[in-house]
């Protein structure tokens, strides 16, 4: 599981690297499986927004934010793993292989680029505990990364133009503003408590 | 927690994963592959036989093989009403039948073979990458996931019910918040007691068959490169 170049700096009160190498290990599980309990807890409703939001997307930003790019991509890609192999665990109890044969597999395929953006845009440009750039990278790494991989793939396989497939999937982002919003709002505290999370190189 | 697999005997049931997965590809190759449109008809034609025996064969009821296709319906529809209006049904109708019979071929992979098969050839399928990711590792990851998603889904539950219990509204964009912070918290920790459990009975201590691991050792051989710099 652990290809990247740098693994988690000890923190205080430092342990073998080894236990570390484990650690990472469970966290990386630990985040796929938040991603999955964020899409089973019922949908929230938001005031002034037609339809209920899943948490789901909110689990792929944290994922990113909380735990810096490498870790965060690989907790994305165990997730989506565990969607691939029969379990259950979008919204709606959907899963299967399935998922990636529709239309909307672009937006999941893009899930652990999105993460891995918004851990690397926070690791480099981030500070702990602060809100603005958490914000910033979920928008460019949760909103811009995931909807272009969706949008394109919806018009390649579905035989759609760009801006047609664009113009549908609009309805979706101040749901995902909101999001942004929770996810570096979360990320912030998070990295209050455990202030070397998200601080890795690669 | 159940997967979406449907136990059964059948010859589907006992074929290995990479058989079917295989075939998926194959399928899913011939239906993307060919350029005109009587082609696209044939392949779709053969894909729909081929769906409609695998189902018959695993014996799994049409009611299931729809509910697996049921959730695309509404984007289907929307992207058959964008080729209606732009004037070519003939090719809107090609493009989500061949979504229809990728994604019921797709649910009768899955809906014939158990997760745990599944792992088994995700491990088996790594091996030639072995230098580069440990299949051990992702093997152990996944069922780590799987195993955190039940208690993670009570934590979360328990969250809820104590912050409903002393007033908290559940509506609204901070109940994300209340939610997630609580049980990410819980979880780091979770994460660290699990690790250390497993440190603790000599999992990653060496690579799986060296022995016992001499104290302050690194792993040797199965590191990635670069890996692990202590401070």
């Amino acid at each position: 599981m652990t290809n990247s170049p740098d693994q988690q700096p000890s923190e205080p009160g430092s342990r073998p690297t080894e236990v570390m190498r484990t650690v990472d290990l469970a966290r990386i599980a630990l985040f796929a499986a938040i991603i999955a309990v964020l899409g089973l807890v019922p949908a929230i409703p938001i005031p002034f927004l037609p339809v209920p939001i899943t948490a789901q997307t909110l689990g792929v930003m944290l994922a990113g934010a909380v735990l810096g790019g490498w870790r965060g991509a690989l907790a994305v890609l165990v997730f989506l793993a565990l969607v691939a192999i029969g379990m259950p665990l979008l919204p709606g109890g959907r899963g299967g292989i399935a998922v990636f044969m529709g239309p909307t597999a672009g937006f999941l395929l893009a899930w652990p680029i999105g993460a891995f953006v918004i851990g690397w845009l926070m690791e480099r440009y981030g500070r702990e505990g602060a809100f603005v750039p958490a914000f910033l990278a979920s928008i460019v790494g949760g909103i811009v990364v995931i909807y272009a991989g969706g949008i394109a793939w919806l018009a390649v396989v579905a035989g759609v133009p760009l801006w047609t497939a664009t113009t549908g999937s609009l309805a979706f982002i101040p749901g995902d503003l909101i999001k942004a919003v929770a996810a570096a709002s979360v990320a912030t505290s998070v990295h209050r408590v455990y202030p070397a999370l998200g601080r890795t190189g690669g | 927690m159940l997967g979406i697999y449907r136990h059964g005997t059948s010859y589907l049931h006992r074929a290995r994963p990479a058989t079917k997965l295989s075939g998926l590809a194959l399928v899913a190759m011939v239906l993307f592959l060919p350029a005109t449109p009587m082609n696209v008809v044939a392949a779709s034609l053969a894909a729909t036989v081929t769906v409609i025996a695998g189902f018959a064969v695993a014996r799994i009821p049409a009611a299931v093989a729809f509910a697996q296709v049921k959730p695309a319906f509404i984007i289907l529809a929307a992207i058959f009403a964008f080729h209606l209006i732009m004037g070519q049904w003939i090719t809107g109708g090609l493009i989500v039948w061949r979504f229809i019979v990728l994604i019921a071929l797709a649910a009768l992979v899955t809906l014939t073979t158990r997760v745990t098969d599944m792992i088994d050839t995700i491990e088996t399928a790594l091996n030639p990458l072995a230098r580069f990711i440990d299949p051990g590792r992702v093997a152990m990851c996944l069922v780590l996931a799987i195993r955190f998603v039940p208690v993670l889904a009570n934590e979360a539950q328990a969250i809820r019910e104590a912050q409903a219990a002393r007033g908290a509204k559940r509506a609204g964009p901070t109940a994300f918040i209340r939610l997630a912070v609580p049980l990410i918290l819980r979880g780091l920790r979770l994460a660290e007691t699990v690790a250390e459990a497993l440190y603790a009975r000599g999992y990653g201590q060496r690579a799986v068959g060296d022995g016992p691991a001499k104290d302050g050792s690194t792993e040797k051989g199965r590191e990635a490169p670069g890996a692990t710099q202590p401070e």
